[in-house]
């Protein structure tokens, strides 16, 4: 009934090709980015724009360069934490080097250098699969941060380690406030987004899926295997990059090189399981999950219990929940949340009169 | 849909309680504490000690001048990005807003450290944080109190030079440092050094990968390095397992010398007996007889308002914890000096801890005489000049190792200078006290 594409009929090849071919997808999409252009930063507060909401979209980024290895291309990866921190550490590089270089250029760069790395990890991939092929990708998680660590270079010989991201200027606008850094993340997210899904739909993102599939029959039918996976592994470690310079320079703005540890990249591997793979709605729905429950549930901890609870208590309360939550939308959607949306969707179809 | 529905209610809910809380006429001290995680064995009896004390001041004194104190915890996990949740959640509540952040770790004080000048709310890093912020011209919000990370270190290689019978007896000497590889570790690196240039002694540094559960590798290039001496500076589950791993390789635990943070009954209990003959620096004296940990027992254990268990009361992390909260009450009643009676905000508590004089008169006040050593806080000078004092693990407690040790300004003052003016240079900030 409301979600009916019935009477909408494409007479071009255009429109049947269209990134969302239905007209309340159409809809929806504009009211969504409406929303988060227009409403949000009116009635958000700094708390929620620059604690919440912006880390909430870096990490859904970093979850969408995973989707784009994981679940379209069918390749485990353990080490998108690590390059995340090739992102963030090449922008920083650049910027302390030469200040004159802008910062959105810097994320380029960075992400630009994560791809670099990413392919070159991505490498065994060629011969190894599956299990032994996330073994791979953890040792470049553990390079990485062993390199970031041990050598003073890359953090421009800070005596802690630290690093702290040079100011964000562009077109005389510093990016100092929550409303700004959050109108910036979104702006690099949304882009972002709509070239993965546009990808994924082209030949690359269907060489992608047959290889996800089963590559054998890939490559029986023409598909170049190692051209596909590892541009796979560029796109989506330059994606991973560019959420490791947000979260450099946005969230964190003072980072060592222990923010992008193997708990990070299992965090966003999380996102993409629970969020679904092979999906980009997927990514956000599962950052959704990760990084905005706990938060949720810690705040409703000690809204309710009024101090009387210790926080140690609420805290490993908050854990059992969320593990809680995890193990229930695995057992009742194992797809993910995307799927769940998906299902939703197909139900409004028939609504009010289901068979 | 009645999932989405009770969906909404809740983050309608959520959305209106959280920021619709004001605390009316109470000063708002923030707790970020972390009581879950691998470090959690060494936060949890600190945060205990934090809010015993700001209970027992609100139960004997009526909170601080006749204003009550309200805290409220968050908890961070010692993760940066955690507390930068919490910082942003608690810095605007109550009536005057926070008036002070703990943020009770390294890392953590550095995620903060350049949105607090926007915020005007004060760090106090007492014992840890980042060294050159005890330059106040330079960081007018960061208060490295008591002793920072290079004092400690400063008096930490006198205290083995004491043992060795004197400065010049350090020549050639091989010492190690084994540490948590972040920023908390690393921070010492730098005077070290300088150290080892100046007494002649040799430095080798041996890092531990978080959280420092696995140290098979670095023991055993340490068995290799065979040191004179060992500098423990770890964190959490990483000291009691170093310990641990010195007795395996038969290195002598009286040998071990560690810092501050490596101090405590949580980290040599789990050792069992590899820690007798352990030493370590301390802020604070040894035992806990003294009169104001008897006020927390009469006010608050004695009431059933404990926050932990009453035997935790002395362990060195609780009185760590105790420590932060004095240096809280007795900034807040600082500034109310200058400001009044009323709720404090950041800004004049930035000033009460700016002009903080806690001399033994204050101290015996206090019923801590003994427990604390006095400090002088000043624009130029935001650590105070606290001394350090060494404890010895006997097997079953801490017994006191040395007297109060002064630190070595003048090593460690040029290369704080020197530190923050490169900081000021690269950030644009003009250096001077106003």
């Amino acid at each position: 009934m409301i979600y009916r594409e019935a009477g909408q009929f494409k007479t071009s090849y255009n429109s049947d090709q269209a990134i969302l071919p239905i007209f309340q997808d159409r809809v929806a999409m504009v009211l969504m980015l409406l929303f988060a252009f227009v409403v949000i930063p009116i009635v958000a507060n700094d708390y929620w724009l620059g604690s919440i909401l912006v880390p909430f979209l870096v990490l859904s980024l970093a979850a969408l360069g995973l989707n784009v290895l994981t679940g379209y291309a069918g390749q485990i990866s353990l080490g998108t934490a690590g390059f995340m921190a090739v992102g963030a550490f090449a922008a920083f590089n650049l910027q302390i080097r030469i200040p004159e270089v802008p910062f959105l250029l810097a994320f380029v760069w960075g992400g630009l250098w994560a791809a670099l790395v990413g392919i070159i990890f991505g490498l065994p991939s060629l011969r190894i699969k599956g299990f032994y092929l996330a073994v791979a990708t953890l040792a470049a998680q553990f390079f990485i941060e062993w390199l970031f660590t041990h050598f003073d270079w890359f953090t421009n010989y800070s005596t802690s380690g630290v690093i702290t991201a040079p100011p964000m200027k562009m077109l005389g606008i510093a990016f100092n406030n929550p409303l700004n850094k959050y109108l910036l993340v979104l702006s690099i997210v949304v882009l972002l987004a709509f070239a993965v899904r546009n990808l994924v739909r082209s030949e690359v993102g269907r060489a992608w899926m047959a290889v996800r599939d089963m590559d054998i029959a890939a490559a029986a039918i023409g598909i170049n295997l190692m051209k596909t996976k590892l541009i796979a592994f560029g796109v989506s470690s330059f994606i991973c990059g560019v959420a490791g310079a947000l979260w450099a320079y946005v969230v964190l703005g003072t980072v060592e090189p222990q923010a992008f540890d193997i708990s990070r990249s299992f965090e966003i591997l999380f996102m993409v399981v629970i969020g679904g793979l092979g999906s980009v709605a997927g990514a956000f729905l599962g950052a959704a999950f990760i990084v905005l429950l706990p938060i949720l549930l810690n705040n409703l901890g000690s809204l309710f219990t009024g101090g009387q609870v210790s926080t140690g208590t609420i805290s490993h309360i908050e854990y059992m929940v969320f593990g809680t939550f995890i193990i229930f939308f695995l057992i009742v959607e194992p797809n993910g949340l995307a799927r769940l949306w998906q299902i939703g969707k197909e139900k409004l179809r028939l609504w009010p009169f289901p068979y | 849909m009645r999932l989405i529905d009770l969906l909404t209610k809740v983050v309608f809910v959520f959305m209106t309680f959280t920021f619709a809380l004001a605390l009316a006429g109470e000063h708002f001290v923030p707790v970020t504490v972390y009581r879950t995680g691998p470090y959690a064995v060494t936060g949890a009896p600190a945060a205990n000690g934090i809010v015993d004390y700001l209970k027992m001041i609100n139960a004997r004194d009526g909170g601080i001048g006749g204003i009550k104190i309200a805290y409220e915890e968050c908890e961070t996990a010692y993760k940066p990005d955690r507390f930068i949740e919490c910082y942003e959640r608690l810095k605007n509540k109550g009536e005057a807003g926070a008036t002070l952040f703990h943020p009770f770790g390294t890392g953590l004080t550095y995620s903060v450290i350049d949105r607090v000048p926007d915020d005007k709310v004060p760090l106090i890093t007492m014992g840890y944080g980042r060294t050159d912020a005890t330059d106040g011209r330079v960081f007018p919000w960061v208060f490295p109190l008591m002793v920072n990370y290079w004092s400690l270190s400063t008096a930490k290689i006198k205290f083995i030079g004491s043992l060795e019978g004197g400065m010049d007896n350090l020549k050639g000497l091989k010492i190690a440092n084994i540490y948590h590889d972040s920023a908390y570790g690393r921070e010492t690196g730098p005077v070290l050094k300088k150290q080892s240039e100046l007494y002649g002694f040799e430095l080798a540094q041996f890092p531990v990968a978080h959280p420092g559960i696995d140290q098979k590798a670095t023991w055993l290039n340490i068995r290799r390095y065979k040191p004179d001496y060992i500098i423990l500076r770890g964190w959490g589950v990483m000291n009691s397992t170093a310990l641990k791993e010195a007795a395996r390789t038969r290195f002598p635990a009286d040998k071990i010398i560690g810092v501050t943070w490596s101090c405590s009954e949580q980290d040599t209990m789990p050792a069992g007996k590899a820690a007798t003959g352990y030493r370590c620096s301390r802020m604070t004296g040894a035992g806990s007889d003294y009169p104001v940990f008897k006020d927390i027992v009469k006010y608050v254990h004695d009431k059933g308002n404990g926050t932990g268990p009453i035997e935790e009361m002395t362990t060195n992390l609780y009185k760590i914890g105790v420590l932060t909260s004095i240096l809280t009450v007795e900034s807040i009643r600082t500034a109310m000096q200058k400001y009044g009676n009323k709720p404090m905000s950041g800004e004049e508590v930035r000033w009460g801890i700016e002009n903080l004089n806690i001399d033994e008169a204050r101290i015996a006040a206090l019923g801590a005489t003994g427990f604390i050593s006095p400090l002088k806080v000043s624009c130029e000078d935001h650590e105070g000049q606290g001394k350090v004092k060494f404890a010895r693990w006997n097997g079953t407690e801490f017994e006191s190792a040395s007297d109060w040790i002064e630190t070595d300004q003048s090593i460690v003052r040029p290369m704080i200078e020197a530190s923050a003016a490169a900081y000021a240079a690269d950030n644009g900030i003009s250096i001077g006290c106003n």
